[in-house]
């Protein structure tokens, strides 16, 4: 009764609602997906933890010939991956959308912006596969040993991938700061460097931070660079230099097996924790996000 | 004057380009005919090692006649096998003969098209072509890890490996290191054509593929004394060897049938000829 209510059922006609329901099925058909998504995940994984194999999945290593199906070194290759891009984009990301935003004149960051617009729209299987001709010999000569298919490479494609996502998002927030704030810096004689550093950026915290956390998730969430780019190798890596696989080539990779098999029953143990790490990235880009807007808030 | 200029330039040249197309349309059609007329969709996916002789068939088919469109897909030879099974496609592609299991699961039809052999290949700057059994299963498991222990240059040695889905790993697995393990520390690619592009740039490669798919960028080994070539592979003196399968759910009907005796007709083990494999007729 409440959902009627909710979209204007029972409040007389109007040419809204009709309109409203259309919307309101729209959003509850999306966000419904979300969720029968994880249930079928946990559904399927379900017998895994009834038979207790759950934690041997989660915490052990990769030797179906030796019957042991575990995971960890697929989670470690995604964290490793994810995190050493972030490391490499973030500061890259956050130093162009300064530059374009602030520091450019109006004829160059209107290229630039362009530019930027169109690596959004570039498949990722083109970074993946320019990434095996162009990163990966490039790598091998660097590391001296090794094939150049390691954690580092992948993390430097995915890195390029994942830029765009945060320098758009900078961009937009830096856009919004009050003019007002730049006149008061112009007046006081400040640089255009000095507005940037202590007005722009910590006016931008909130944008910056959620521009950093979905661009962690696509990190997470890219399958063909690492698959193509990472070398796959399911042992537990400890140096950039190292093979490594993510836990969704993994799927990639062992989608083929038997339905019936250990093999593909693991599939569903990497799906639920790829979900995990993501709805864990989001939680927390939501607590800091209310965090900085509490301290904005009392400070005013 | 200008109209019999036309002609002699323009009208003739044409007529006989035609003339010359009509037969060549009737010379291909010999084997091809039975598509005549059809029309539909057929699907194929699974092993990579097929790709290319699957490809120009169905490039041949499509031309002759475009009511017919043929798909074609990777995954390896396990996915090939697992969705026909399913009914996803209609024809299964794999590198290893279905394991009795699949056969009867899934009601199963064969067909071996092809022979092909597994061949162990290193980049051409390696200076080691030559490797026992006994070596390749050290440096499989990773007891040899540097070329320079076997007579080559100093350098690490980048083993190369397919997922378990691929009908040349298990192959290799079984007849070439005896089931023996692969170290952790292996790079794993997706298809044979990703196997030559790495073991093609990495000069401390090795790795393992469908001996029709080697080519210059690549170096086969010779194992225990054999190179693995036409003949080696024909008269079974290289070992590492199988047979290219298409597999149908229950007997091949319709398209799949036509598809599948036509790789088995003169034309179509022409094409497994001239794509480096070996024909079974």
């Amino acid at each position: 009764m409440a959902v009627l209510q909710h979209i204007g059922w029972g409040k007389g006609y109007s040419p809204e609602i009709p309109a409203r329901a259309i919307f309101f099925l729209s959003a509850l058909f999306c966000s419904s997906i979300v969720v029968l998504i994880l249930g079928f995940m946990v559904l399927t994984g379900l017998p895994l933890i009834e038979h207790g194999q759950w934690v041997n999945i989660l915490t052990g290593d990769w030797n179906p010939a030796r019957q042991s199906y575990g995971i960890w070194p697929m989670v470690l290759g995604t964290l490793w991956i994810s995190f050493t891009a972030m490391a490499i984009s973030f500061p890259l990301s956050l130093g162009c959308a300064s530059f374009i935003s602030i520091l450019a004149n109006h004829r160059t960051a209107a290229i630039l912006k362009g530019c930027v617009g169109i690596m959004t729209g570039v498949p990722t299987i083109i970074y993946a596969f320019a990434g095996v001709f162009f990163m990966v010999p490039f790598i091998r000569t660097i590391g001296e040993t090794g094939s150049g298919m390691c954690i580092l490479t992948a993390s430097l494609v995915v890195a390029i991938l994942i830029s765009p996502t945060m320098i758009l998002f900078f961009m937009a927030s830096f856009d919004n700061v009050p003019s007002a704030l730049f006149d008061a810096v112009a007046a006081l004689g400040g640089s255009k460097v000095q507005m940037l550093v202590y007005i722009v950026i910590p006016a931008c915290k909130k944008g910056i931070i959620t521009g950093v956390f979905l661009a962690f998730g696509r990190a997470v969430g890219d399958t063909l660079i690492a698959l193509m780019i990472a070398g796959n190798a399911v042992q537990r890596p400890d140096s950039l230099f190292d093979s490594a696989r993510t836990l969704t080539s993994h799927i990639a990779l062992v989608s083929a097996a038997d339905f019936a098999s250990m093999e593909f029953k693991s599939i569903f143990v990497c799906g639920t924790v790829l979900y995990m790490i993501t709805t864990v990235v989001i939680l927390i880009a939501r607590a800091m996000e209310h965090n900085y807007t509490g301290k904005e808030n009392s400070d005013e | 004057m200008v109209k019999n200029f036309m002609i002699k330039k323009f009208v003739l040249p044409v007529t006989a380009l035609f003339m010359a197309l009509i037969m060549v349309t009737l010379v291909q059609a010999n084997d091809l005919e039975q598509f005549k007329g059809k029309a539909g969709d057929l699907r194929i996916a699974g092993g990579t090692a097929h790709i290319p002789v699957v490809k120009e068939a169905a490039k041949r088919i499509m031309t002759l006649n475009p009511d017919i469109r043929i798909t074609i897909a990777g995954g390896g030879s396990g996915a090939g096998i697992k969705q026909v099974g399913e009914g996803l496609i209609h024809i299964g592609n794999s590198g290893r003969k279905a394991s009795d299991g699949e056969i009867s699961t899934h009601g199963l039809a064969l067909y071996r098209w092809a022979i092909d052999g597994v061949a162990v290949v290193v980049n051409p700057l390696n200076t080691v072509t030559a490797l026992t059994r006994g070596q390749l299963v050290d440096i499989f498991s990773g007891k040899t890890t540097n070329w320079k222990e076997l007579g080559g240059k100093a350098g690490q040695i980048n083993i190369y490996t397919r997922d378990q889905g691929s009908g040349t790993r298990d192959v290799f697995w079984k007849k070439a290191i005896n089931k023996g393990e692969i170290v952790l520390s292996a790079n794993f690619v997706v298809s044979n054509g990703a196997m030559k592009t790495a073991v093609a740039n990495d000069p401390n490669a090795i790795g393992y593929m469908s001996a029709g798919f080697v080519d210059k960028g690549l170096t086969p080994v010779e194992i225990d004394g054999v190179t693995p070539d036409d003949e080696s592979i024909k008269s079974g003196k290289y070992t590492i060897a199988r047979g290219l399968y298409s597999n149908t759910r229950g007997e091949a009907t319709g398209l799949a049938k036509l598809f599948v005796e036509y790789l088995l007709s003169d034309k179509g083990q022409a094409i497994v000829r001239e794509n480096g494999f070996i024909p079974v007729r």
